[in-house]
């Protein structure tokens, strides 16, 4: 997709460089780097998201408390930090589907949902949900009955929203850890519902 | 500003790409460049997110487009580094061997002239309209619902006004309000009845609307 113009350096000896020049000022901390690599790969990510949607499932007083202040919910599961100043839960229902999108840049709940992946990044992605929903999450592969209404949550400010979809049918004798596993960084965006099909989450 | 960045609603875009098990970053200059943005929102406090959204805003639009979201974040952070005088130009396309671009520089008289609303002056149920601004500078309004009207179903924490703390103005904070439209009010013929865009808007941006 990078077409790159012959007479700019690759992004990679642009980074190089930007960071050796920082590096010889002294400008950069002993693991500065390191550690917001390990934060970005190891600590954010959907896993978190799915485990709040998982005891949201198995506990109807989680669930309330994660529908009135989603930002508290996710903490009490050691959910925080950067990007998750402000979350906000959006409750799937039987006749309301939820989707979110950042048409400005790419602003995601890091701590619940990770670094958003490209798609979610695209031009395309971001031009077309707002407009054409339902065409876009059918070509996504979430064919969504006609009669269910679409909400697109544009993040242009400091909320940063997670979904918390509807809990699959046939897993009332699932354990909260085994519904987890349903749960995908898609599934939390609103580009596809759990289903028996989806586990084990393979977006990790 | 009315850049290539706010996208929403535009047409001719293809569809879109999805990978499965995407990792976390496609190659190591991409972790590199996302730390250095840490370093430089954080340690080197050179920079605020809204400073560094809009330095991303500033790309020649042609350049936006073509750049994968990480040349996009590398090409901001460079910009303010530069701009701030933490590093030199001359000195980062010495080092990278050839010519590393920039964004071009913020506008002048960036801001729209919209006075401080330091108090919630909507609740949930209230029907706004959005100001049909048009600043040179940085905005969180995008042109996708200035001008329209929508509800507002909640009322949100007050943070910094992005437009003022993106150009070193006066921090002022305001509530956001998510405002639900309906497709077709956005969309017109083009769009859904059983459709609608929630938009988180800043206090500033909106106005009462009777009906």
């Amino acid at each position: 997709m990078t077409k790159q113009r012959p007479e700019h350096a690759t992004p990679e000896a642009r980074a190089a460089a930007l960071e050796g020049a920082l590096t010889d000022q002294g400008l950069i901390p002993d693991g500065l780097l390191e550690s917001a690599i390990e934060m970005a790969t190891e600590e954010w990510s959907p896993r978190n998201g799915a485990r709040v949607v998982a005891r949201a499932w198995c506990d109807p007083a989680y669930r309330s408390r994660l529908l009135s202040d989603a930002t508290a919910a996710c903490n009490e599961l050691g959910y925080a930090g950067l990007q998750g100043e402000y979350i906000v839960a959006l409750e799937d229902t039987p006749e309301r589907h939820n989707v979110i999108v950042c048409t400005q840049c790419s602003c995601t709940a890091w701590p619940v949902l990770g670094l958003p992946p490209d798609w979610y990044k695209s031009p395309q992605y971001r031009a077309r949900v707002v407009r054409e929903p339902r065409k876009v999450l059918r070509q996504l592969g979430l064919e969504l009955d006609p009669a269910v209404a679409i909400r697109v949550w544009e993040t242009s400010a400091e909320t940063r929203y997670m979904v918390l979809p509807l809990r699959p049918a046939g897993t009332s004798d699932w354990s909260e850890e085994a519904l987890a596993t349903l749960v995908t960084r898609e599934s939390l965006i609103g580009t596809a519902i759990p289903d028996l099909g989806t586990g084990p989450n393979a977006n990790v | 500003m009315d850049g290539i960045h706010d996208l929403g609603g535009m047409a001719g875009f293809g569809p879109v790409d999805q990978e499965q098990n995407e990792p976390v970053f496609h190659e190591p200059w991409q972790a590199t460049t996302f730390a250095l943005l840490m370093a430089t929102l954080g340690s080197l406090q050179s920079a605020n997110a809204d400073e560094y959204r809009h330095s991303i805003e500033r790309m020649d639009p042609a350049h936006y487009l073509r750049a994968h979201y990480y040349e996009r974040m590398l090409t901001g952070v460079a910009t303010l580094l530069v701009e701030k005088g933490v590093v030199e130009r001359t000195d980062l396309e010495q080092r990278a061997g050839a010519a590393f671009p920039l964004s071009n520089p913020v506008a002048e008289d960036p801001m729209a002239d919209l006075a401080p609303q330091p108090k919630a002056r909507f609740a949930i149920g209230d029907r706004v309209r959005v100001r049909d601004i048009h600043p040179s500078g940085h905005t969180r309004a995008p042109r996708f619902v200035r001008g329209k009207t929508g509800i507002v179903l909640h009322v949100a924490p007050a943070f910094s006004f992005p437009d003022a703390s993106a150009h070193a103005g006066a921090l002022r904070q305001e509530h956001t309000y998510h405002v639900e439209f309906p497709s077709r009010a956005l969309w017109s013929d083009a769009g859904a009845d059983n459709e609608s865009v929630v938009v988180d808007l800043w206090d500033s941006y909106l106005e009462a609307s009777e009906a």
